[in-house]
């Protein structure tokens, strides 16, 4: 069996932003049960705090090309 | 991206039957088409004329003969457009300064938003954006605006001032400068451009692996893996709605950040 070790690192390191975006989303919902007519105001940012999560992964991802 | 699409129009991807299977490399998306005068023609640079040529004909016909009472084909690129004006810039900036970077985070988001279905539309089937030159170019486009009308508002020293929020304690205020300034001239151009092109490359190559992976196991001959293919096609089918939603929220959060960096240039002091 042969293949890069970085793969690993990678799945490992997306647990991270993974549940950081879980969590963001989480709390969306539970904003938006609480109170449904500031769904609008929410949900930009919530997809901005997405987007900053996100981007710890999309690094990894960027670490994972150049770890090859 | 359909089957026969994936095997007619990128023929890269394709398997040879019998081989082992070969899962797809980042290499194939570097596809040239030839060269003009001295400079190579890539695929991405090719469909980039594409998307601009459509939304060019889109935008001018639908406004050319503006009406009060819109028509449909009107009515849609009003609602485009004041998604972008009032979802995004007036929400981003604030209803001061938010109509001079209207056109341009428009712009924007159709261009983006259009380059990025590519990569799931029949014929054009390739994410301009997974090649990082150009996301790049746009925000190398973002990146020099936002400085710019951030030193133009606050002048050279209070641009750099005004990274450093008021009220802290003396001691703090190296360390915070230190790291916002990193922030301003590193992270964000950096996280901004990765972010759009590494969603564009992974994404495609994602549906490549599913493609070709149940393709092959369609082809492989044994009853086994032809019974899972089933699976596979299926995992490939929901893969593919969950790209369209990740390419257009992709459009969407970066026209927002963009917008974002914009508005917290202009921003008053806090």
């Amino acid at each position: 069996m042969t293949g890069s070790i970085a793969i690993i690192g990678y799945g490992l390191a997306c647990i991270g932003p993974g549940i950081g975006i879980g969590l963001i989303f989480a709390a969306l919902l539970n904003g938006i049960a609480r109170q449904p007519e500031a769904a609008g105001l929410l949900r930009p940012q919530a997809i901005f705090g997405f987007a900053v999560a996100e981007a710890l992964a999309i690094l990894g991802f960027v670490l994972f090309f150049l770890a090859r | 991206m359909s089957f026969t699409a994936a095997l007619a129009l990128a023929p890269s991807f394709a398997t040879e039957d019998g081989g082992s299977f070969e899962p797809p490399a980042p290499a194939e998306f570097y596809q040239p088409v030839g060269t003009l005068l001295g400079v190579e023609i890539t695929r991405s640079m090719v469909l980039a004329l594409v998307a601009f040529v459509i939304l060019a004909v889109w935008l001018l016909s639908t406004t050319r003969k503006a009406a009060v009472v819109p028509s449909k084909a009107q009515w849609m690129t009003e609602q485009i457009y004041d998604f972008v004006r009032n979802g995004i810039s007036r929400d981003m900036i604030g209803s001061k300064d938010f109509m001079r970077f209207t056109p341009l985070l428009f712009a924007l988001f159709v261009f983006i938003l259009l380059s990025n279905l590519f990569g799931s539309l029949p014929l054009a089937n390739f994410p301009i954006m997974s090649r990082i030159g150009f996301p790049m170019a746009l925000v190398l486009i973002v990146y020099v605006i936002y400085h710019a009308v951030g030193i133009q508002k606050h002048g050279l020293g209070g641009y750099f001032k005004s990274m450093v929020p008021p009220g802290l304690p003396k001691a703090m205020v190296p360390m915070i400068f230190i790291l916002e300034l990193s922030t301003f001239f590193l992270v964000r151009p950096l996280t901004l451009c990765l972010r759009l092109f590494g969603n564009m490359f992974a994404g495609h190559m994602l549906m490549g692996v599913f493609i070709l992976g149940s393709t092959y196991m369609m082809l492989s001959g044994s009853i086994g893996l032809m019974a899972a293919s089933v699976g596979g096609w299926v995992m490939t089918f929901l893969m593919q709605l969950l790209e369209f939603l990740i390419q257009a929220i992709q459009a969407y959060v970066f026209t927002m950040l963009a917008a974002s960096y914009f508005g917290g240039a202009v921003a008053d002091e806090h």
